[in-house]
């Protein structure tokens, strides 16, 4: 980045550290209204990807990064998303639950 | 022995060897903190009921404003020194690291309340993934104070000698402080508000 570019992206920066204050705003305003579980769950996240995604791209310069960056993250996002999806396994499987056969017919001798 | 590659590009990935480095190490620690993640999907799913309103959220909030305060200025701390303003990012430096100390003392508040009341991380298992989440972006930030104190004293020697690669290893504290802030960004909404 030259000095030209540094000069612009300051203003960006507070720009958006600013969005991401009114964000936080947001998400807590959003929180006092009592939504239902689920609701409130969906909101809360994706207001925090849009606020993670505005660190990650402006701050850490992820929007004009290398290649090299971006195929380490990817590899580092399907390893997140396996990792978020173990909990479903959890509830997937039958191991303590009683297992119902049918009664074994008993040839006559 | 110099460490090849400090300031120039490696001219097959087109990045410096800390810039590499510094994402590989940032790509682990999403999976340490996907791991814990993960863990505490398992753990609320499995609980019959689910604790609402055990932490106070203005707090939470204060200390998420603290934070985003603490990015804006250590980027401004790395610009500055792009655009050769040393006395600016001298005082954006150390207000990034006073940002974090204020961010540990509303914790240690927070800890102390709940100690207090005999609620540590035995009493539940909301506190104790509470105290196990927070308290490993803590020690993070602890980390993160460690590398700014070593800038702001000793380390800052180097800006002298080679400007472009202290600019780089600023940047690089960076990332690794935005990754903090971006994990306690989740961390909020996950323990304060849902």
């Amino acid at each position: 980045m030259d000095h030209a570019d540094v000069k612009k992206s300051v203003r960006t920066y507070l720009m958006i550290g600013a969005a991401l204050f009114v964000f936080t705003g947001i998400t807590v305003a959003v929180n006092q209204v009592h939504l239902a579980i689920p609701a409130a769950i969906t909101v809360a996240l994706i207001i925090a990807v849009v606020k993670g995604s505005m660190v990650a791209s402006v701050f850490m310069h992820l929007s004009h990064e290398k290649r090299w960056i971006y195929g380490a993250l990817i590899l580092t996002v399907l390893g997140f998303l396996i990792l978020m999806t173990v909990p479903g396994f959890t509830t997937m499987d039958n191991i303590g639950t009683p297992v119902h056969t049918a009664p074994a017919e008993h040839a006559s001798h | 022995m110099n460490i090849p590659y400090t300031v120039e590009a490696r001219p097959d990935s087109g990045l410096s060897n800390g810039k590499l480095g510094i994402w590989l190490f940032l790509a682990s620690e999403v999976m340490l903190f996907g791991a814990l993640f993960s863990t505490y999907i398992i753990l609320r799913n499995g609980a019959v009921e689910w604790p609402h309103g055990e932490l106070n959220v203005w707090l939470g909030m204060a200390n998420t404003f603290i934070l985003i305060a603490s990015s804006v200025t250590m980027v401004m701390a790395w610009a500055s020194l792009k655009l050769n303003d040393w006395g600016k990012h001298r005082l954006y430096l150390i207000a990034t690291f006073v940002l974090a100390g204020v961010f540990l003392v509303n914790k240690y508040f927070e800890y102390s309340d709940h100690l207090a009341r005999g609620e540590g991380p035995w009493h539940s298992t909301f506190l104790a993934i509470y105290f196990t989440l927070t308290g490993l972006h803590g020690l993070h930030i602890v980390g993160g104070m460690i590398v700014m104190l070593y800038f702001i004293g000793p380390g800052a020697k180097l800006w002298k000698k080679n400007p472009d690669q202290f600019a780089n290893r600023i940047e690089y504290t960076g990332l690794y402080w935005h990754f903090v802030d971006l994990v306690w960004i989740f961390l909020f909404p996950v323990l304060y508000l849902l």
